[in-house]
Formats: structure tokens, sequence, C-alpha cells
């Protein structure tokens, strides 16, 4: 990572972890997850605490629709990491590898019920813009979305856009798709606590 | 207690720490760098792009901000900042507009 702290300034009982967790998974600690071990206290406990309650927490979205969202922002904001990370997760929770390609594809023509089409515009629009309005709402409104879920969607949003900044700032390093596929594994079985 | 009040409540105990939090940049510097506003010229660059276009970060822009004489941890603070503070637009931006939609000033006691 571009700060050398973030790749040799832990603490010895977290470097000690990230040797375990490397000899038990023979892959090292994706970025990502080493980040929120870096002075928890100012950012990664409550990065965790809030992104696990997105991603996780109850909601009308499924996992796998949320993991899509994750995504389609991250895909917005060409945030290379982020896009492999939660592509690889998206179509695991889905069973469907093809159905989230689509979606980063082309949105308007991808397998997707109109709901969560119209929720995707918005959030790509808010990501691309900074800004939405009453009209963008409508519209993801009209489309069978209740409200609850669109404050639902725009939570995955905020937690994207935070982990897509930094990953791209602080020069996360890409993994190989094989070890995308195993970090895809842990978020499904354990979330981002 | 709504769910949603869960994940709000959750946002802003991160927007918070990293405000308010114990660290090694001062809380105007963190302020400035989460509203990308008022941030001095050395660190323009960097926290500009964090908020606006974070693929385009360089090395550059870290040397740079660097050799203004900030360390490595208050620098780590600053991005932290500012991409918070651009996510936490962003879902402020949201919300208010899904409660002129909606017609409730405040969505999170709609239910």
């Amino acid at each position: 990572m571009r700060l050398e702290i973030l790749n040799s300034g832990y603490r010895p009982g977290t470097k000690l972890l990230f040797a375990i967790i490397r000899m038990f998974s023979g892959r090292p600690l994706p970025d990502a997850a080493r980040l929120v071990f870096y002075r928890p206290g100012f950012y990664g406990a409550a990065a965790k605490k809030f992104t696990h309650e997105a991603m996780r927490g109850p909601s009308a979205w499924s996992v796998a629709d949320r993991e899509l969202m994750a995504a389609f922002v991250s895909n917005v904001n060409e945030s290379a990491f982020c896009v492999g990370a939660h592509t690889a997760t998206a179509g695991q929770a889905y069973q469907d590898r093809a159905k989230v390609q689509a979606v980063l594809a082309d949105l308007e023509s991808a397998p997707v019920e109109d709901g969560l089409r119209a929720t995707l515009r918005m959030l790509g629009k808010l990501t691309r813009e900074g800004k939405v309005g009453a009209k963008d709402m409508r519209d993801v409104l009209s489309a069978g979305v209740s409200p609850q879920q669109i404050e639902d969607a725009l939570a995955v949003c905020a937690a994207f856009n935070t982990t897509g900044r930094l990953a791209d700032a602080f020069g996360f390093q890409l993994l190989s798709p094989e070890d995308f596929d195993a970090g895809a594994r842990y978020l499904l079985k354990r979330g981002y606590k | 207690m709504p769910v949603e009040d869960k994940k709000r409540a959750a946002h802003q105990v991160l927007v918070e720490r990293v405000l308010t939090g114990a660290g090694k940049a001062s809380p105007e510097q963190r302020a400035r760098a989460f509203s990308n506003a008022g941030v001095p010229a050395p660190l323009q660059a960097l926290i500009g792009k964090v908020a606006t276009s974070p693929a385009q970060v360089t090395d550059a822009d870290f040397a740079a901000a660097k050799a203004s004489g900030l360390s490595e941890d208050q620098l780590f603070e600053l991005v932290v900042s500012a991409a918070v503070g651009q996510a936490t637009r962003m879902y402020d931006a949201g919300l208010a507009a899904l409660a002129e939609a909606t017609g409730d000033e405040r969505p999170d006691n709609a239910t």
C-alpha cells in the first residue's frame, strides 16, 4: 500500500495474526482486511460495524442483491479491487456470475427485476454526480421499491463509496481470480465483522 | 428501534470517530479533509482526488503531501476523513431526496 505504516506498521499481535491467517489459508490477508486492523479505534472498528450492518443486517434486499450493489457502485468509481472482490461475492451469492457481469456491462438490458434495476440506476447517478433528487427517488418507488429498501441501498452505497476510495487512494493490491473467490467465500460465511 | 436506525447509527459513530476521535491530525485538519474545503495546497491534490476521482490518486500525490511535513499517520487520518466525508455527503443527499419524495422530513421515522 502507498503508506508504509499500512504495510508494516501493525502491532506485534496483529502481525502474528496475519502470519497465522497466511499459514492456515495459504494466502496473504487482502489489503481490505489489513486496513481495518491499522489503529482500529480511528477507523477500522467503526467501519467494520457499519459495513456489516449495511451488508448483512436485516433488510428486504438479499445478501446477493447488496453485494451486487457494492460491485455496481465500485464499477462506477472504477475501483478495480472492489469490483473484483464484490463481483466474485455477488456471483457466488447468486450462484450466477453471468448475471453480475451483465449488470456491470449494461444495466438496462441485464436480467434483473425492475425494482433492483431502478435502485442501481439511482445509486449509479448518486455515485457519479454526488447528488440525486426527489424525482430520482420517485422513479425507484414507482418500480415497487419501498422507502426502507431505498434507505438500505443508500447505506450500501455509503459503505462502498468509502471503502472504494480507500482502496484506490491507498493502492490495495489486486488479487488473482482464485484469491478473490476465496475472499468471497469468507465474506459470505463471516460477513464484515 | 427501526432497522434503518441501526445502519445510520453505525454510520454516525464512524463519522464521529473520524472527526473527533483521538488522532495525530488536528480535528480542524480532519474537518477540512472531510468536507474537501479549505485544504492547504500541498494536500489539495490528494484530498480532492480521494473525494472526486479516487482512481486517479498517484504516488506523487502522497509524496507531495509528505514533503509538506505531514506524517504517515496524519495522512492516513486525512485520507480516511476525505473518503468518509464524500460518502457521507452522498448518503445525506440520498436520504434528503427520499424524504422529499415521500413527503416525510425524517425518513427514519416513516415506519
